[in-house]
């Protein structure tokens, strides 16, 4: 840390909580990856760090490159974007390859909608 | 007094971001089906890009910024590819 005794003190002190509490909620989205129980119970788990926890990095790295550089250092808002609008495409495209492989093998795992009133099979969507 | 508290900060979060690639990557190689191995690699993306971010961070460089980027990109492209493979058997038909 060569300049960081230029800065002043509440910037390095809001980098350092938000640098921790970024961490600390991609490794809780990660633990959840590792302990629930069903693939649709863990897939909902690692969206927390991918949403949440990389903001709140980017927005530590915001802060401390602006403090270290005396000017507005913007580029990370590109990542923010990037991860916002992809991060929701992947997951629901792994989401229809789950249900179209669990319906292939063993259909009595797929979690239905709690209303009886759809018909039991895939009917409504034709191209799952 | 406070870039000692940046400084030891930002190492606890890189321990943090380590321990939680190291969980992503336990269900990676355990993962009892394809979904959860393709989700346990878009994890270990995710969390590589946050190590990059706070080792930029913490050697005050902005190079680590165009590498946190592309790892992003990457993540993106090869797990949207991996997830259409178990839609339909190919990527590109």
């Amino acid at each position: 840390m060569s300049h960081a005794g230029q800065m002043p003190d509440w910037v390095a002190l809001s980098t350092a909580l938000l640098v921790l509490l970024g961490a600390t909620l991609a490794l809780i989205g990660s633990f959840g990856l590792l302990r629930l129980r069903s693939f649709y119970d863990r897939v909902h788990a690692p969206t927390m760090g991918t949403t949440l926890g990389v903001a709140l990095v980017l927005v530590a790295s915001m802060l401390l490159f602006s403090a270290l550089e005396s000017r507005p250092v913007l580029h990370e808002v590109l990542i923010g974007v990037f991860m916002i609008l992809t991060t929701p495409v992947t997951f629901m495209l792994l989401m229809r390859a789950a249900l179209h492989r669990d319906d292939l093998k063993d259909a009595a795992q797929v979690p239905r909608r709690s209303d009886s009133a759809a018909p039991p099979d895939h009917a409504a969507e034709p191209d799952s | 007094m406070s870039a000692i508290v940046l400084t030891v900060s930002i190492f606890i979060a890189q321990v943090l971001i380590a321990l939680a690639m190291a969980c992503a990557t336990f269900r990676l190689l355990r993962g009892p089906s394809a979904q959860d191995r393709v989700l346990a690699l878009d994890t270990v993306y995710v969390n590589a890009m946050l190590l990059m971010l706070t080792f930029g961070m913490r050697t005050e460089s902005t190079l680590y910024f165009e590498a946190a980027l592309v790892i992003a990109v990457l993540g993106f492209v090869s797990t949207a590819a991996l997830a259409k493979f178990l839609l339909r058997g190919e990527v590109i038909e």
